[in-house]
Order: C-alpha cells, then sequence, then structure tokens
C-alpha cells in the first residue's frame, strides 16, 4: 500500500493513506487525558462513567474518519493531499515552490516508529501541507524525493551532506533555563516561603498550597523548555539552516536564509558572568501560535544558548555577512539615557545595520539592509535640547535595529544614508525562492 | 477640522460648566467656570494648529518622507517597493470638511506614515499614484 515513492515514476502516481496507526497518534493524547481523568473520577466516586466514555469513543471515531477519507500521491510536479469528510480540502502543492520540508515527530509517534512531513510553500512560514503520519523510512524518502526534484536533480538523488555548526550541549541548556526568569522566581518563592515560616506558622499553613502550585508551574515550565530544544544542533546545508531539536518529540526544521528578516542575539542579566547569549530570528510569514512540537512561528531559535564565540559563525551565517563595527553616542547622551548609556551602539555597513540596546536584558538586533522596510527619524524635546536623535530601521514584524542618541546631523544623513543603502541591497538582493 | 473639533467642544463644555456653576454656586462661580474652559480650549487650540503646521510630506522618486510632530518631531521614509496597501479614510467630521487621510502600511508594524487632513481629491490622486508606483517598484518580502 505505502510502496515508497520512487516506486510511483511517471506522471499518474497511486493514490496513498496515511498510516493506519495515524488515527492513534492524532487522538492519542487526548484519549490519554481523558482516560486518566475518568480513573481518577471512577475511583473517587463509584458512578457510571458514560459519558466520559461515550466521548472517548466520539474521539476515536473522529480520527479514524479522518484518517479514511485523507489520501495523498504525487503527479510528478505537484504533491496533491485530499481530506476532509464534509468539506472537501484538496490541496496541490507545486513541487517547485517547496520551500521547507520539516520532520516532526511528537512522543507517540515516535514510541510507534511514525513521523509527519510539513512541506512549506515559498511565500509562507505556515505548513502548507502535513502528512500525519507516515512511517519514519516512508517520511525520509518522501522529503529526499520532494526536495531532489525540487532541485532539478534525479529523484533517487540523496539528501546533500550538511555540516554541523553548533549542538548545545544538555547540561548548559538546563542550567540556562534554570537561570532565566523560572530559576531565580522559585528561589525567591521558596524564600519567601521560608521567611514566612520563621516568623508565623499560620501564614505558611495558609500560604503553603500556592507555593507548592507556584513551584510546580515553574518545574513544568523549565521541562517544557528543556525538552522542546534537547540536544539542539544547528547545522549549515544548501537549503539553509537545519535545525533539529527535541527530546521526546523531535522536530527537524530548515530556515531558508533568504527569508530572514532579522537576527537577534539576546544576553539576559543572569547569563552575562557566564557569556552566554540566545539567537532569535525573525522569518517572513504569517504568524503562527507557539507549540510545544511546531515549527509554524514568526520568531525562531535559532540558537537557545551559546557562548558569545560560538555564536559568531552563526551570526555570519543567518545574516549573510559579517558584524559591522559600531560606534557609541556622544557623551551629552547620558543626560538623556543615565542607565543604559553604557551598554548603547549601533553601526552599518553596505549590507547590514547593527544595534545594540538595553542594560538588564542586552539585545543585539541585525537587520540584512535588504530587508530593510521603512527609516524612522524620531526626536523628542529632551533630545532637541541636547540636539540627538534617534533613527529606526524597521524590519518585517515588530523588529527594529535602534540608533539611539546619535548627533542630530547625523541622523539626519543616517537616515538617507540607510535609505539609499537599502534601496541599493535590495537591487542587488537575489529573488525570493 | 481639528479646530472645529476643539471648539465645538469648548463650546459644549463652557455652556454645561455655566449652567452646572450657576445652579450650585451663584454667578460669580460660573463665570469662573467658562473662563477655565475657554482659557483651557484656547491651548487645546492653539496646540492643534502647530500640529497641523508641523505636518509635511514629500514624494520623491523611490519613496515618501512624512514628518510631523511638536514635541516629538517624527520623519518617516517608505520606499514604494516596500508599500503593502494605501488606506484612504474619513471620519464623519472629515467628511463635513471634504477631507480624508492617507495612511501607509508595510511589513512592518511601526511604520506609521500617515497624512491626514489631506483635500479629498489630493488624497485619491495620491493613493492611485502610491498603489502604482509600489506596484511598479514591489520587492518580494
Amino acid at each position: 500500500m505505502n510502496g515508497g515513492p520512487a516506486a510511483d515514476g511517471g506522471p499518474a502516481g497511486a493514490w496513498h493513506r496515511l498510516h493506519p496507526l495515524s488515527p492513534v497518534v492524532r487522538s492519542g493524547r487526548g484519549v490519554l487525558a481523558v482516560a486518566v481523568a475518568v480513573a481518577i473520577t471512577r475511583s473517587a466516586t463509584s458512578g457510571s462513567g458514560w459519558l466520559e466514555v461515550a466521548f472517548l469513543a466520539a474521539a476515536v471515531a473522529a480520527a479514524v474518519i479522518g484518517w479514511l477519507v485523507t489520501r495523498w500521491r504525487l503527479d510528478g510536479v505537484t504533491l496533491r493531499i485530499e481530506s476532509g469528510l464534509l468539506r472537501r480540502d484538496s490541496r496541490q502543492l507545486p513541487i517547485a515552490r517547496i520551500q521547507a520540508v520539516d520532520v516532526v515527530r511528537p512522543f507517540l509517534a515516535r514510541a510507534l516508529g511514525l513521523a509527519e512531513l510539513r512541506v512549506r510553500l515559498a511565500g509562507s512560514s505556515d505548513a502548507d501541507g502535513r502528512l500525519a503520519y507516515l512511517t519514519e523510512q516512508a517520511a525520509l524518502e518522501l522529503r529526499a524525493y520532494l526536495l531532489a526534484t525540487h532541485h532539478g536533480l534525479d529523484p533517487a538523488t540523496p539528501e546533500p551532506p550538511e555540516h554541523i555548526a553548533v549542538t548545545v550541549p544538555a547540561g548548559r541548556l538546563i542550567g540556562s533555563v534554570a537561570l532565566s526568569t523560572a530559576g531565580p522566581a522559585a528561589v525567591m518563592v521558596v524564600a519567601a516561603g521560608a521567611v514566612l515560616a520563621f516568623v508565623s506558622a499560620a501564614a505558611l499553613a495558609a500560604l503553603a498550597i500556592s507555593l507548592v502550585w507556584l513551584v510546580i508551574v515553574s518545574l513544568s515550565l523549565v521541562w517544557r523548555r528543556v525538552s522542546t530544544q534537547y540536544g539542539f544542533t544547528v547545522a549549515q546545508s544548501p537549503d539553509g539552516i537545519r535545525i533539529r531539536r527535541g527530546l521526546l518529540g523531535t522536530v527537524a526544521e530548515t530556515i531558508p536564509v533568504q527569508r530572514v528578516q532579522a537576527v537577534r542575539m539576546i544576553e539576559p542579566l543572569l547569563w552575562r558572568p557566564l557569556r552566554w547569549c540566545r539567537l532569535e530570528v525573525d522569518v517572513a510569514g504569517s504568524p503562527g501560535r507557539d507549540s510545544a512540537d511546531g515549527t509554524a512561528r514568526m520568531r525562531k531559535t535559532l540558537l537557545p544558548v551559546g557562548r558569545r564565540d560560538e555564536t559568531r559563525f552563526l551570526l555570519m551565517m543567518a545574516a549573510g555577512a559579517a558584524v559591522p563595527g559600531l560606534t557609541r553616542p556622544p557623551r551629552r547622551a547620558r543626560w538623556k539615557a543615565p542607565l543604559s548609556y553604557h551598554f548603547l551602539a549601533a553601526g552599518h555597513d553596505g549590507g547590514l545595520a547593527v544595534s545594540v540596546v538595553g542594560r538588564v536584558r542586552k539585545v543585539t538586533t541585525m537587520v540584512p539592509l535588504e530587508k530593510a522596510q521603512s527609516v524612522r527619524f524620531v526626536q523628542g524635546p529632551l533630545q532637541r535640547r541636547l540636539a540627538l536623535a534617534t533613527v529606526h530601521l524597521d524590519a518585517a514584524g515588530h523588529v527594529r535595529a535602534e540608533f539611539r542618541e546619535r548627533p542630530q546631523a547625523q541622523a539626519r544623513q543616517l537616515v538617507d544614508e540607510l535609505a539609499a543603502l537599502s534601496r541599493e541591497a535590495r537591487r542587488h538582493a537575489p529573488p525570493e525562492g | 477640522m481639528r479646530c472645529a473639533e476643539v471648539v465645538a467642544c469648548a463650546v459644549v463644555l463652557a455652556a454645561a460648566a455655566g449652567t452646572g456653576m450657576g445652579l450650585a454656586a451663584g454667578p460669580a462661580a460660573a463665570v469662573i467656570a467658562v473662563g477655565a474652559v475657554a482659557a483651557g480650549a484656547a491651548a487645546a487650540l492653539w496646540f492643534a494648529r502647530n500640529r497641523f503646521r508641523s505636518w509635511a510630506y514629500q514624494e520623491r522618486d523611490e519613496d515618501l518622507i512624512v514628518e510631523r510632530g511638536v514635541l516629538i518631531r517624527r520623519l518617516s521614509v517608505v520606499p514604494y517597493g516596500r508599500m503593502q496597501f494605501v488606506d484612504v479614510t474619513a471620519g464623519p467630521v472629515d467628511r463635513v470638511f471634504r477631507l480624508a487621510t492617507v495612511r501607509l502600511h508595510t511589513a512592518a508594524a511601526a511604520s506609521d506614515a500617515r497624512i491626514p487632513g489631506l483635500e479629498r481629491d489630493e488624497a485619491a490622486r495620491l493613493r492611485d499614484r502610491l498603489a502604482a508606483l509600489g506596484e511598479a517598484k514591489a520587492a518580494g518580502l
């Protein structure tokens, strides 16, 4: 039935079904949760759980029906996916417009040896076509076939090798999560509890439950972060930047470099003594909701934690150019921004604009000039007294590079310069693939 | 347009304050209340006029420059190739005076190029011209 895509041959491939165990994975998590709830209530009261059982049966039946009506096939140059019972949804994905093919393996699917394939077309960062679930072997074969056909090679060509750039050791990941907001918050809560216990036992008893609940919540946040980013590996490949991550459920996604709108390096206060930083990229496309195993997000983590020297190579890979030299604002800017003056810096060259802002959370924003959307000059009343101004270079979404507290004349000149340079960069930019 | 709004609000407020204070505390208080409201209205009027005067726009070859603001001076440069769409809106007061507001949107959430108080025909001309230029120079996202 699922003889593998290479067996299709010719323009009229046969229709395939997804793997028969797919409904189990699809409804698995929900069914498990409801079953646990039923077991708990059953043990507490002796009432009959007909409602829960009926609900379970309905969920399983819906998943099975969904599996029955879904089918896909390769038409030579398009991938067709049909699904839906009441409202038929027939998608045709032209292989020539494929941007990336991601492989997602939630925990239950991994246990059963299945994987989900998500096909992203050029022009969106959301999954345009999903095949959930195929056997791992079939999913990888199909992915290799789609990518080879997309590049115009013989469909049997294996995937080109990738060069692994950075991996994140587990210890560093756990340490970084513990040192981010969850860790210190939990420590403060426990310290507050200890102080209260010292003061009066009655208050402690009253607050004990909420304290315990807070600790549980922070532990679950830590667990979630660690399990979604465990074994984070960043590799460079001709398709773009390939990221593999995950502990229980794994995700393998590709970020094409030409879709990157901005790159940010974030150094929180607690990480600075260890010289750790986090890299995020903003990718063009419709904003999607964040999910634990999902790949459809506008802001993607390029590296959850890494040493400063490791990140230089990654930054060049993502931003497409070396970081230009940075300049600081003049001394009189201290009157306007006394706290963050020490950290402010910005600079640009023909290809890239870089700015550093923030004191507690130091953020370095890099915007390739060919992705710049608009340039803005802002001057408040205090800045006018000091003959300073701020220039913003906007990228898609909510990201911008801020040249803060520059001398007024230089700022006006900077606006013209950035506008001209980004126009030149747009003209020379390669077309969107 | 803004002036008319401010004057209308001021007159209504003055009348209300005057009658209220007159009923409550006698004619002297009513005069004071009306005076205070009039002073506030005059300040708002002066401020609105200054703000209106400070708005300027310039259509260049490759981009549009919009400059505005009294306390906080702002200048936006929006390249035609990056424009996603152009909005022309007119509220009820604008419609009475045959005015409209033109808004430019790019993919960046912070792009705030906005030209209010344009004559209706000028707004339509600007919108058509911007749409044509945007299409001609469109660069992919």
